[in-house]
Formats: C-alpha cells, structure tokens, sequence
C-alpha cells in the first residue's frame, strides 16, 4: 500500500518538476541556465519513462539525450560564452509583451488537453507493463527496420557533412590565409 | 533481520566504505607512487603516514570557503556536489557480493553508462562557473575527451552484454561461472580500461586538468572542501572503473572458496586500482590532437571489430 503511494509521489513529483524546468529553460535569459534547466528536464522525464515501465527508454533518455547531445550544447555555449553581455541582450529582445501570444496559443492547447482527458472517452490503458531491452530490440529489427535505416542515413549524411567542414585546407591556401593574418 | 533493515545497511555501509575507501586510496596512490619512483611518499603522520588523510580532511575542512565574486555562485557550489553524486550514485548497481549491493537494476549496465554520462556536467558546469580561462580551457577539453571516449566505452561493453545476454550485473557475473570474460573480451577489457581511465581523467589522460598548462584546469577556482568534492570524486570513478572490470569481465565475487565472495571481489578490484596507479606512475601524457587522433582513430574501430567478430562468433 505504501509503495502505491510513494510511487504517485515520485511520479507526479517528477511531472510537475518536468513541467516547471520546461517553463524555466524557455523563460531564462541566461543560456547556460536555460541550458540547465533543459536538462533537469530530461532527466525528469526519464524518470517518468521508469516508473512507466519504460526502462530502456529511460536510460537512453539519460544517455542520449542528457549525456550526448545536451554536452554539445553546453560545450557550444560554453565555447561562444557570451558572459553578462548576452543575457541582457537576450532580455531587451524578449519584452514582456512578446509572451502574450504564445502564451494564448499555448493556453489554448492546454484547454483541448484537460477537455480530451476529461471526456468520456475511454483513456488508453497505460498500466505498468514493463518493457524488456530484448522486446525493444527485436522491434526495432522486425517491423521497424525501415525507421532505423533512414535513421542511419541522416546520422550518415551528418557524419559525411562534418567531414567535408572540418577537412583539412590544401597546403597551398592554407599557408596563404596564415600569412595574411600574420600581415594582419 | 528485516529486509528493510539490511537493505539500509547494505547502503550505508556502502558509502562509507566507499568515501573512505576513496580518500584512503590518496594516501595509498601517493605512498605507491613514490616507493616506484625511489623515494618515500608520505609517512611521517602515523605508521606507515596512514594518518595523512586526517590530516588532509582538517586542512580542507579548515580552509576558508571561499566562492569568487565573479563566479555564477549556485553553479560553482552545486557542481563539486555533483562530480561526487554521480560516482557514488554508479556504485549503486554494482553487485559485490551474493547479498551485497544496493540495488539489482535489469538496466544496471545502462544505469551506469548513463551516471558516467553525466559526470561531464560537474566538470563543465564547475568550469562555467568559475568564469576563469583556465578553467574554461579546461572544461572543454574535459567535455570533449569524455564525450570521445563515452562512445566506445559503451561499445566495450556490448561484447559482454551479447555473450551473457542480460543488462543485469548479477546475472552478468553469474554468467561468468564458467569462464571469467576477460578471455573471449581481452578486446573489450583493454577499451574498457583505457576509457575508464579517461572517464576519471587520470594521467594519461588527465589533460582537463594538466597542472604545466592549465594551471588546474577545471577546478582551478576550487578551494577547500569543494576542491576535496572533485578531488575524492575522481578517487571514487578510479574505485568504480576497477570494480567494474571486475564485475564484468573477472567474475566478480566468483572464486574459490577458500576467500570469501566478497574478499573476492576487493581483491580484484584492489588489484585493478594498483594497476591503474603503476599506469600513472609509468606513462607519459600525450598531447591534446594525439589523445583524440587515438580515440576516434584507434579505439573506436577497435572497439566495432570486437564487436562484429564477437557477434560473428555468437551466431556460428
């Protein structure tokens, strides 16, 4: 009995810190915290995925998502770092006026939400089931193989476009561009 | 006793050993260090200067803690608390014994790669922070090595997962009652261990923090019982890099009986950590251009022919 209760704590707990994170990392003006945020709320939602049963999903959330590809946005910000100028910058250019709007739109949204929870249509059941790496696996190599091909053609395109930026100045040039900026 | 009673045992006695255990090893490494470089290390604080880590903990404890005016003051304090949370968070899912352990996750080798994962932000967070070149230096070279290596640590270790074909790391070193890893996974154990080094950023690897370029690198701003977070932080990814190894590719607590399975498992483990220390007492560190040339270079198609032979032989 205690453990349904403690399980409903942690899992609205980590909704509601999810929520509140999203709004934070949108409202910030400093990037790095906005940055921070974002990743607290991917950490939340994996979390989330974990008490769905979801634990695959939850780890590769952390993983990928928090482990990979939200370093390269610290490190880009980091490497910018744009200091005190940018975040008073950042909010001269978002007046408070300019929330109105996307805040109506997103109300709306959230209206359509509670009125489809909250009609009688019958949810989805989404009960603990937990879902074994082996079953996860095997559907992405059964019926989406395709899914995961394309997948590895866009990773692919990536990786031939990021070789083709960072490939090496012919000799030539390369010494033409140095002495430039030694006149420089 | 209650199974509530022993699983709050099994937590705290964990941690404390492991803290302890970590802060001990300074003593051990700089004694180690010095006895294969021909002189004598600490021993002046108590037999043998094993008191030298009391007298270490009073210096940070007595220093002044001090944050720097310019720094992004609740980034600079959350970051060591971080670097330290993660590293112990990992030992969680690290089976010791039949008994001993904190928890038995089916995803723990994920949990693992994930908790490692996010080691990255303490460093980079804490360099941020600091808002000193340095340190910022530093952090970037931190968040690019641990990146690199991050990838074909996983990689390593999916040699093991398709042999014993299980994420849980009991059933992993039950699996190995019949032969320990190491010999079908030499590839993945040698990956493995140069990228654990990397992950704790030691010499050779120790380039975030190289003290003749970069001052101190990341935690060049840190002071005092901060600095002390990173530092046993980094003791703590040695400890758990070694029980790692040997958990997944020296069986564990597997041995025979005339050692208990818990002795077992520190003797590996302890083993793995002097090897480590000898690696940093005897290897030169490289460049920055060469330490990346030999990840994505070297270990990362290394680390994929392991794994295509090793898949290749599971389906013969």
């Amino acid at each position: 009995m205690i453990w349904a209760y403690l399980y409903n704590i942690v899992f609205y707990a980590s909704c509601g810190v999810t929520v509140l994170a999203t709004i934070l990392m949108i409202s910030r003006h400093n990037a790095v915290h906005a940055l921070l945020y974002l990743i607290i709320s991917s950490l939340s939602l994996a979390i989330i995925f974990y008490l769905l049963g979801a634990a695959f999903a939850a780890a590769l959330e952390v993983i990928v998502y928090a482990g990979a590809v939200m370093i390269l946005f610290v490190f880009v910000v980091m490497m910018l770092n744009q200091g005190q100028r940018s975040v008073v910058h950042e909010a001269a250019w978002l007046p408070a006026s300019g929330w109105i709007l996307p805040s109506v739109l997103a109300a709306i949204l959230l209206s359509l939400l509670l009125i489809g929870m909250y009609s009688d249509q019958p949810l989805p059941p989404y009960g603990v089931h937990g879902v074994a790496v082996k079953e996860v696996g095997i559907a992405l190599f059964g019926p989406y193989v395709l899914v995961v091909e394309l997948a590895s053609f866009l990773l692919l395109s990536g990786l031939i476009g990021a070789f083709h930026i960072a490939r090496k100045m012919p000799s030539h040039m390369s010494s033409n561009t140095l002495e430039e900026v030694d006149h420089g | 006793m209650s199974p509530v009673v022993n699983n709050l045992l099994n937590v705290v006695l964990i941690l404390v050993c492991v803290v302890f255990g970590a802060a001990l090893l300074t003593w051990l490494e700089r004694r180690l260090l010095g006895i294969w470089q021909d002189r004598y290390g600490p021993n002046r604080v108590g037999p043998f200067g094993t008191l030298q880590i009391v007298a270490d903990m009073i210096k940070l404890l007595m220093k002044q803690d001090w944050v720097p005016p310019f720094a992004d003051r609740l980034i600079f304090i959350v970051a060591p608390a971080f670097a330290m949370f993660v590293v112990v968070a990992a030992f969680a899912v690290i089976p010791m014994a039949p008994g001993v352990g904190v928890v038995d996750l089916n995803i723990g080798l994920l949990f693992f790669l994930a908790m490692t994962s996010l080691g990255v932000y303490a460093v980079m967070f804490g360099a941020y922070a600091s808002d000193n070149k340095y340190a910022m230096l530093g952090g970037l070279r931190a968040a690019a090595q641990m990146v690199s290596y991050e990838v074909f640590m996983g990689l390593s270790l999916m040699g093991v997962v398709m042999l014993a074909g299980t994420f849980n790391l009991r059933e992993l070193v039950l699996a190995q009652a019949d032969g320990w890893f190491i010999g079908p996974q030499i590839v993945g154990f040698f990956i493995f261990f140069m990228a654990g080094i990397a992950e704790s950023h030691r010499t050779p690897f120790d380039l975030p923090e190289a003290e003749h370029e970069l001052t101190a690198g990341f935690h060049t701003e840190y002071s005092g019982m901060k600095f002390a977070m990173f530092f046993i932080g980094e003791y703590v990814s040695v400890l758990m890099s070694a029980a790692m190894i040997t958990v997944l590719f020296f069986g564990g607590w597997l041995g025979p009986a005339w050692l208990p399975p818990l002795g077992w498992f520190l003797l590996k483990t302890m083993t793995l950590v002097l090897l480590m220390i000898l690696i940093r007492g005897s290897l030169p560190r490289p460049r920055y251009d060469q330490l990346m040339t030999f990840g994505w270079k070297f270990m990362l198609p290394l680390a994929l022919i392991n794994l295509l032979i090793t898949s290749a032989l599971i389906l013969i």
